[in-house]
């Protein structure tokens, strides 16, 4: 392949061994099963992509496409991303910490999940690669987005889910025409048929042989939040973990960053958040281990539910060289951590999003994350997705006739029990 | 009745294309050796220098994890399924 046709991708090289592969749909070392990465010619890129022709373009994860692993230009979500970064100072004063944003992804663009970011690489790449269709293993929001954007780029999609999925998630992937698997059995489950399936129908699948395009959009989330809090990135960000791929992600776009010029090197920490009924890594990381134990997942929160995440050991890794943590949560941490958010900063989150809000509260709380500190809580997907998760736990409407006497009669009532 | 290996795409080259392999062995462990046996090489693949399945393998017996199980002391009965899976990402 010509330098023209690889954009800023030199090669795929595997995390373990260092062997090099070409940019086609692969994933796995041929030698030690590990997983490939795209490296690139970061030389070039620096030369390149200065902060005043990011600031040129629309905004949108595209406006740092030398970063990302396409060839030309995107052709599959080119509107995804750049999410507002909200200053929470509100939530900050419930938590102790002097200064705390949310980075939004629940009002990502069109699905309303981080996945659209790694969604529109995958798809990008896959059609680049001459695909016609794509595929994926899901919890529920990829298959939205992988749904969604196949149907406006006129890609064949097949998505595959636990069959115990929210409602709204199944759905959210059934409106777009997509071919929806039900599988019986959770998501580590779908994930190994999906991996059987992968090498047998000549499909791009973009967590399984487009995944090292995929899982490299998930950089965007941190080129976004550097860039939203003037080129610098937080002293701490707090992302959920399920696979632990956002986090080491969210990671490798900070030293991006700095490896391309465009911030400062302060060390920044990312810390992981998962559930207590699905913790593998973060029991492993409190345990001070480096690697973890599979489990068999039993959470509220479904998007995270993966027994058997497949950046682990990097996420660990991240945490152990950053001098980071992780937390987990219970399910009623959880939807009080919903609802939290909700009540101090009008965001409407999904479970993963209660997950992320509840293990940052007790990091803060803990010490790990120093309430004289600056920090960043991802939030990755919307709560209008999950709301069997929070279906009463935040209350009835109170009902009354059309009278303003009975309305009279309600407020009179409310003042007393709330003298 | 034997069992049989299910293998995966990465691993192929070595097995001449063969997707389904049968084996004898009575465990997993017994089931590498002979895997290795009749196609040289392919155990490095799986098992890493301290005699451990890599930590990017998944093995299934009849869709459960080994390490849910005996890991490679897992016994293997006839009509048993294997396969061999690489560990994938989120979704």
């Amino acid at each position: 392949m010509s330098e023209k046709h690889q954009g800023y991708m030199k090669a795929l090289k595997c995390r373990e061994c260092g062997r090099e592969y070409p940019l086609e749909a692969t994933h796995v070392c041929e030698f030690d099963f590990g997983p490939l990465e795209v490296a690139y010619d970061y030389d070039r890129i620096k030369k390149s992509l200065t902060r005043e022709i990011i600031a040129s373009r629309p905004k949108t994860m595209w406006r740092y496409r030398e970063l990302l692993p396409i060839a030309g230009e995107p052709t599959v979500g080119p509107l995804v991303g750049f999410t507002p970064l909200v200053k929470a100072d509100r939530l900050a004063k419930a938590l102790g910490i002097r200064e705390l944003y949310v980075k939004n992804d629940a009002v990502n663009y069109p699905t309303l999940s981080f996945k659209d970011r790694v969604v529109s690489v995958a798809l990008s790449r896959a059609k680049e690669l001459g695909f016609k269709t794509v595929a994926c293993a899901s919890t529920g929001n990829l298959a939205n987005s992988v749904a969604a954007n196949a149907a406006s780029a006129g890609l064949k999609s097949y998505v595959f889910i636990p069959s115990d999925l929210e409602q709204g998630k199944i759905l959210n992937s059934l409106i777009y025409g997509s071919n929806v698997i039900a599988i019986k059995g959770h998501y580590d489950e779908v994930n190994r048929l999906c991996a059987e399936i992968a090498g047998k129908f000549g499909w791009a699948f973009v967590n399984v042989n487009m995944r090292p395009y995929y899982a490299e959009g998930s950089k965007s989330m941190a080129y976004e939040i550097a860039e939203q809090l003037g080129w610098r990135a937080p002293d701490h960000t707090i992302a959920p973990m399920a696979s632990g791929s956002l986090l080491t992600k969210i990671h490798k776009g900070y030293q991006e960053l700095v490896k391309v010029g465009l911030i400062a090197d302060t060390q920044p920490k990312v810390y992981g958040a998962q559930a207590t009924g699905c913790s593998p890594i973060s029991t492993a990381q409190k345990a001070g281990l480096d690697f973890f134990k599979p489990v068999k997942p039993d959470t509220i929160a479904k998007s995270l539910a993966i027994g058997t995440p497949a950046d682990g050991f990097y996420a660990l890794k991240v945490m152990r060289e950053t001098n980071a943590a992780a937390d987990d949560v219970t399910d009623d941490e959880i939807r009080d951590a919903i609802k939290l958010l909700a009540e101090t900063e009008g965001i409407f989150a999904e479970t993963a999003g209660g997950v992320t809000v509840g293990v940052a509260k007790k990091l803060i709380a803990s010490g790990k994350i120093p309430k004289d500190s600056s920090a960043v809580i991802c939030v990755t997907g919307n709560g209008l997705k999950t709301l069997d998760a929070v279906d009463g736990y935040c209350g009835k409407p109170r009902e009354i006739k059309p009278s303003l006497r009975e309305f009279e009669a309600l407020l009179a009532h409310e003042e007393k029990v709330n003298a | 009745m034997s069992k049989k290996v299910r293998i995966p795409t990465p691993l192929r080259k070595l097995t001449n294309n063969e997707e389904l392999v049968e084996i004898n062995a009575a465990n997993i462990g017994d089931a590498i050796t002979e895997l290795q046996a009749r196609f040289p090489g392919i155990a490095e693949r799986l098992i890493d220098e301290k005699g451990e399945v890599r930590r990017f393998v998944n093995v299934y017996v009849n869709e459960e994890d080994i390490r849910f199980l005996q890991n490679r002391a897992t016994p293997l009965k006839d009509g048993d399924e294997i396969s061999i899976i690489p560990a994938i990402a989120g979704g």
